[in-house]
């Protein structure tokens, strides 16, 4: 065990954990107000989001506008399980944890059925998985939450208050982070097969169908307490700093050892060359896919956190023009930099949103998004390939053998 | 996929069966669709009609917005983010124009005893003409200092900034001394009067019937010598000024047709109209369409873009100025953006600095839909995202619009990833 962690992992948990008790004190002792706590969290679920994207974008090379959507859906679906659960109806989280774990299992089914079939079409996929996830929706709705309901209710209940609040959130985020991975498999199974600029065009289009049903989620979804374009109100504020950590370091750490692995030099190698890829023997569909899937469960914890801090959640907030704030965040940081998206990230929402509106004459606020696409094509214009490159920080960097040179070939 | 340590041979069955499953669901699930679409159009069939029409208004508008994304697209390769709100300062500058500078009243001061319908006309398009002047102006600057800089480097780089100009676009009107953050109302500049069966005079109904018709005998009549290979028919039989009369003349002869025939026709009450806007902006669609495919395909400039979308390379080796072609796409685009803003301003009545995000987001999917880089697929498909974005908005539900409009997206590009209209994408190895 102490062999396996060399000094670079020391020296990142360390200064990790040294931040961590840092900014506790700082809070525990009233230093940092809660306006730069909601700055940090949000830099915190930013980096996740825009972390999701760099996987799919950086890594992958599947240019996506959709990680908006997904963190919209996690926010909603996690707010909606402790909104109801606090005021004593544990419906949502029922159906939403049970009907994931009932539609993960039947779609595994389906998956292993199908793969006794050749010839198996993308529609055929995406239709059988389609009906997978709604029967298992369903029967969590129809059989496991009249039966389970209440007992799991008083179970839960039956526990200390702050500890079943815990408990609660965190299932609420594993539901919103569900939701979103379950969501974006089943639409990854048929656009994951368009070409690059397609692909971020329908993705564009599921952000907007998401921003559109959040908009009417009280009069076309039957959810009247998301109050469609009013705005969510009265969800619980759960999120704490070390919540937020803890999350936080579960992505970067999920992410780099994802990375690290086969797995991960099968999602490189895609966006090197899906044709090579697919030469050498990787599955270039279920690789996309797999990579689109965790990018979105990644955004997916992030609309949790961020919907359990703000205590609010509006559609505007997923709308059409802060979608693109993960991409620019991604492409500033440099393509495929897990360090330059951390640090990207908390810097864009302390800049914009902390140093931009505090420190600067009233009035300067209408002038923010004026000059910063001035700064992002000053930025193309001088350093395209992003603040970091491809640097990283020791820990998340990969070592590679030595590439033999040899004959250079031209295509 | 990894190994275990022990390979499982599987049967493996054929899947055509499955996919006939498959294929059976989805279907029925279309028809589902459709049923509670017809039943909601039998309820009101009167209004089915009316819709269609302004289904067509509002595809004619997109199809302004497409043909620039389109052009842009098609010669280098780049998602024009900011076009929508090249559209947005055509509208904006027509507001000024209007509210400021009364343009549209040039000829009234002039010749005080002018024809009024005559005077408005000119003064219309003196609008729409300024507009289109400076949004070319705008998109040749957007161009030259903003994507040119970046020609050589990654296409990212230059679809990052796309959405920066496209941000700055937004914001910088947003500031309180430009065009503020309010909705505006929009002073149309010709008075909108609604037209039903009554008010239109059979002589106008005659005339644009009696153009269709002498130019449909001129374009069968060339059509017959073509065939027959004479070579000077075939360039008149496409040439702009037939093709102009030939489109116009079958819409409004059809449009017109139906508003006067169809409530005297049967028992049910059908009521139709359409307005003066309305065909003002089909006319101007229509010109505009043509010119740009006289353009296009008929001219040196023309000649030179198509090459350039081929093989740029190539394009400059044959003594082609590859930046300047470019430059006059971005203009040509910047004007058609320009006039679709006045015209969709004109009718819709408002204009507001966000306002050329959907429409925008619209126009680029509508190109896709009919393969980008076409110009009558983008015509094509801005038609059918009109359409079906009203249809969807009178029948299925009013909030769903713009989902049902990504959502067609997406199956289209399921269906045929290059469009009705583009052609498969060749793949280099």
């Amino acid at each position: 065990m102490v062999r396996r962690l060399k000094s670079p992992a020391i020296f990142f948990f360390g200064g990790s954990l040294f931040i961590f008790a840092l900014i506790q004190f700082l809070i525990e002792t009233g230093k940092l107000n809660p306006y730069w706590q909601t700055i940090l969290f949000w830099g915190a679920a930013m980096t996740m989001v825009s972390l999701g994207l760099n996987l799919i974008y950086g890594f992958n090379g599947q240019f996506s506008l959709g990680q908006y959507g997904f963190y919209a859906l996690g926010a909603y679906t996690s707010a909606d399980i402790t909104w109801r659960w606090v005021r004593g109806d544990p419906s949502a989280l029922v159906v939403v944890i049970g009907g994931a774990i009932l539609a993960v299992l039947l779609m595994w089914g389906v998956a292993s059925f199908l793969k006794r079939f050749y010839g198996v079409s993308v529609l055929t996929e995406f239709v059988f998985h389609s009906l997978a996830t709604l029967i298992g929706f369903a029967v969590a709705l129809k059989v496991l939450y009249p039966y389970l309901g209440s007992p799991i209710y008083a179970l839960i209940q039956s526990l200390p208050e702050p500890v079943s609040k815990q408990i609660v959130f965190f299932l609420a985020l594993v539901g919103g982070a569900a939701v979103a991975g379950i969501v974006s498999f089943l639409f990854g199974i048929p656009v994951l097969t368009l070409g690059s600029d397609y692909f971020g065009i329908a993705t564009l289009g599921f952000t907007i169908i998401v921003k559109v049903l959040a908009d009417n989620s009280d009069t076309i979804l039957p959810f009247p307490e998301m109050k469609g374009a009013r705005g969510m109100v009265g969800i619980p504020k759960l999120t704490t700093w070390p919540w937020v950590f803890a999350t936080l370091m579960f992505v970067i750490v999920f992410m780099r050892n994802l990375l690290h692995s086969s797995v991960g030099r099968a999602i490189v190698s895609v966006r090197e060359d899906e044709r090579a890829a697919s030469l050498m023997g990787i599955d270039v569909a279920r690789t996309k896919i797999l990579a689109f899937v965790v990018g979105s469960i990644f955004a997916g914890i992030a609309g949790g956190i961020r919907a359990h801090d703000l205590a609010f959640v509006h559609p505007t907030m997923f709308g059409f023009l802060p979608s693109f704030n993960p991409l620019i965040i991604v492409v500033f940081g440099g393509l495929g930099s897990m360090t330059g998206t951390i640090v990207t990230s908390f810097f864009w929402v302390f800049l914009l949103e902390g140093v931009l509106r505090l420190v600067l004459p009233t009035g300067f606020e209408n002038w923010r998004y004026v000059i910063y696409p001035l700064v992002l094509l000053l930025l193309m214009l001088l350093r395209p390939q992003g603040l970091f490159g491809r640097y990283e920080i020791p820990f998340l960097r990969q070592t590679y053998p030595p590439v033999r040179k040899t004959a250079e070939v031209r295509g | 996929m990894e190994g275990r340590g022990r390979v499982v041979l599987l049967k493996r069955y054929n899947g055509a069966i499955l996919n006939r499953i498959a294929a059976v669901i989805v279907v029925i699930l279309g028809l589902f669709v459709l049923a509670f679409f017809v039943r909601r159009v039998m309820a009101d069939p009167g209004i089915f009609i009316q819709q269609i029409l302004n289904g067509i208004q509002l595809g004619f508008l997109y199809a302004l917005i497409a043909l620039g994304y389109t052009m842009v697209y098609g010669i280098i390769k780049l998602i024009n983010f900011a076009h929508g709100d090249v559209f947005m300062v055509g509208a904006m500058t027509s507001f000024f124009a209007i509210s400021t500078m009364e343009l549209h009243r040039w000829p009234f001061q002039l010749w005080p005893g002018i024809n009024s319908t005559l005077g408005t006309l000119l003064g219309t398009t003196t609008v729409i003409a300024f507009s289109m002047a400076i949004c070319s102006f705008l998109g040749v600057t957007m161009e030259r200092f903003a994507y040119r800089p970046l020609r050589a480097m990654p296409r990212i780089a230059a679809l990052i900034t796309a959405i920066g100009v496209s941000f700055f676009l937004e914001y910088f009107g947003a500031l309180p001394f430009v065009y503020t953050n309010n909705y505006i109302t929009y002073p149309r500049p010709f008075e909108l009067t609604v037209l039903t069966a009554k008010d239109i005079p059979p002589w106008l109904l005659g005339l644009v019937g009696g153009v269709f018709a002498i130019t449909l005998t001129t374009y069968s009549a060339l059509n017959g010598l073509s065939n027959r290979g004479n070579t000077k028919a075939v360039l008149w039989r496409n040439h702009p000024i037939i093709q102009f009369f030939l489109y116009l003349g079958g819409l409004l002869t059809i449009i017109l047709g139906m508003v006067v025939v169809l409530p005297t026709w049967g028992i049910i009450k059908w009521d139709l109209t359409v307005s003066n806007v309305m065909l003002v902006i089909m006319s101007a669609s229509v010109l505009l369409v043509v010119a740009l495919q006289y353009i296009v395909t008929r001219t040196k400039t023309g000649k030179a873009m198509r090459a350039s979308a081929y093989d740029k390379p190539t394009s400059r080796l044959m003594g082609i100025n590859v930046d300047n072609v470019i430059a006059v796409t971005f203009a040509i685009a910047g004007a058609l953006a320009g006039a679709g803003g006045v015209l969709y301003a004109t009718a819709f009545k408002q204009v507001h600095h966000l306002m050329g995000i959907l429409p925008g987001l619209k126009a680029f999917i509508a190109a896709v839909l009919g393969g980008i880089g076409s110009i009558p697929g983008a015509l094509v498909g801005s038609l059918i995202m009109g359409m079906a974005e009203v249809l969807s908005a009178g029948f299925i539900s009013t909030p769903m619009r713009d989902a049902v409009a990504f959502s067609l997206l997406i199956i289209i590009l399921l269906i045929r990833p290059q469009g009705i209209f583009g052609e498969a994408p060749t793949e280099k190895v």
